[in-house]
């Protein structure tokens, strides 16, 4: 645990004073701050930051975390060399990636929203559950791109394997489970659709959102669903714990193959 | 005293085997140089000491402790890799506190090859400030400043400049006068000549020669360490 929190530490040294760290947070303010003066209703503001979180935060956690585990290859060697065990090795390195990626993101969302903090006090429980649905996404995908860039040796492979899960999950998914209802939609689908989409991080995120306001019915198919069937409590409970799962497998298989692997 | 045994050493990259099971064991005490071309196995078995690589079949045996996924027997190890780097924002300073942090010692900062090497002025730059070079000495200080039992030197001299070259060989050779192992590969063999005792001839994963550097020397009757390498390389004489 001592030397697992040592690691973490120094890892965030490092991330806390790296340009591209501080180049997304930039964006997530200039992108929320523009979003609020643009708009100036809340709940606008609020279904539109969901969209960042379910495309760009994916995709620049997954993006960051595969090209930091192909740059750091000679440091994670040279570490493994010490007295330390692999998976403590592992886990700093992971856990010191979701924190630093995870703060940029939060310090990008909350300082425009508390610039206009009068804006929101209507809001405040949905910008929590943003934030939170951010923080699962970046975690969810720094474990895959873990996963992705320890198993493939070869950085042009990994690197195509981790935009191509981002791209499967935030529009192909979507555009295979729309053709399966289409091509069925005389059979009543809720429950398999339900199914379904609870197997994509990033419908879970949205639903999860839209679940907690009015407008789920607008917003999407699934959600609806969702909310007919458990009801607002439920369903929020149930998102969280398949958000978990899903923090989770990408983690313990990178572990494992981490644990076995020839560096 | 032996410090390090192999095996039947065996470790295989999908088709191509590296190692070709080796046996072999290493002396306490001296300076052993493994040699060898590229490709030959030299790193994979360096790795397979330090547990980097896991061993398709065999064993590996360091201090007494079968290597099996332990991580321990590492705190006896101070290893030179041919090229490691740190986090690019971390500064020189930072980076030896932590490994003192995670070995729980102080790391004897008035260590002279830190003082030889002049690395105190570099304490506040950030990793990827430093040249190639410094970087390699940094390398050095952290194999040699916790004062370890047995020290692995990867082409320990490549990207050095003469001078601190000149300094890490004496250095080598002071922490041999007092009692260390030092196990090293180098391409240039001349520069190895004059300080190592032992060789150990890697060819397409498996040994070829594993004795005193003058008993080969002798019986390949060549006039140096380098024309007795060659004579090994074309199949002469052994």
């Amino acid at each position: 645990m001592k030397v697992l929190s040592k690691i973490v530490k120094y890892q965030l040294q490092d991330a806390f004073r790296s340009r591209w760290l501080a180049a997304y947070s930039l964006f997530l303010i200039v992108f929320s701050y523009g979003l609020i003066s643009l708009t100036g209703d809340s709940s606008k503001v609020v279904l539109s930051l969901m969209n960042l979180v379910i495309t760009i935060v994916p995709l620049i956690s997954i993006v960051f975390g595969t090209v930091y585990i192909y740059n750091s290859r000679d440091y994670i060697v040279f570490m493994l060399s010490q007295p330390i065990d692999r998976k403590i090795l592992f886990l700093g390195v992971y856990l010191g990636m979701c924190v630093s990626l995870a703060a940029a993101f939060i310090t990008g969302i909350i300082l425009p929203i508390l610039f206009y903090a009068n804006y929101f006090v209507n809001n405040l429980a949905d910008i929590f559950i943003v934030l939170i649905s951010g923080i699962f996404e970046t975690i969810i995908f720094i474990g895959l791109s873990f996963y992705i860039a320890i198993k493939n040796e070869n950085k042009l492979k990994g690197f195509g394997i981790s935009i191509f899960c981002w791209l499967f999950f935030t529009v192909i998914f979507d555009g295979i489970l729309l053709m399966i209802l289409q091509q069925f939609q005389d059979y009543p689908l809720e429950k398999v659709s339900l199914l379904i989409i609870s197997i994509n991080p990033i419908d879970l995120a949205r639903i999860w959102i839209t679940l907690s306001y009015d407008i789920s019915s607008l917003m999407g198919y699934t959600s609806a669903v969702i909310k007919d069937i458990y009801g607002t409590g439920w369903g929020s409970f149930i998102t969280i714990l398949l958000l978990t799962v899903w923090a989770l497998w990408p983690l313990l298989l990178g572990l494992r193959n981490f644990n076995r692997k020839d560096m | 005293m032996t410090a390090i045994t192999a095996e039947n050493l065996i470790k295989d990259f999908g088709d191509f085997r590296a190692i070709d099971k080796i046996s072999l064991s290493i002396a306490g005490g001296e300076i052993t140089a493994i040699v060898g071309p590229n490709g030959s196995g030299k790193t994979t078995f360096i790795k397979s000491i330090l547990g980097l690589v896991k061993p398709t079949s065999g064993n590996i045996i360091v201090n007494g402790v079968k290597l099996n996924g332990t991580f321990k027997y590492r705190e006896q190890i101070g290893y030179m890799p041919q090229q490691a780097s740190f986090p690019e924002n971390i500064t020189v300073k930072e980076t030896i506190d932590l490994l003192c942090d995670i070995r729980n010692k102080t790391g004897d900062l008035s260590e002279e090859l830190i003082n030889k090497f002049n690395l105190q002025k570099e304490y506040n730059k950030k990793i990827k400030t430093l040249s190639g070079g410094t970087k390699q000495k940094l390398n050095a200080v952290i194999a040699f400043i916790f004062d370890p039992e047995i020290l692995i030197l990867d082409e320990p001299t490549a990207g050095l400049d003469p001078y601190a070259s000149g300094i890490l060989k004496d250095k080598i050779l002071s922490v041999r006068k007092g009692g260390k192992t030092i196990l090293l590969t180098s391409h240039i063999l001349s520069e190895l000549e004059d300080m190592v005792e032992n060789v150990i001839f890697l060819l397409e994963g498996s040994i070829r020669y594993n004795g005193k550097v003058n008993d080969l020397i002798e019986r390949t009757s060549s006039s140096n360490l380098e024309r007795a390498i060659a004579s090994l390389i074309s199949g002469v004489a052994v």
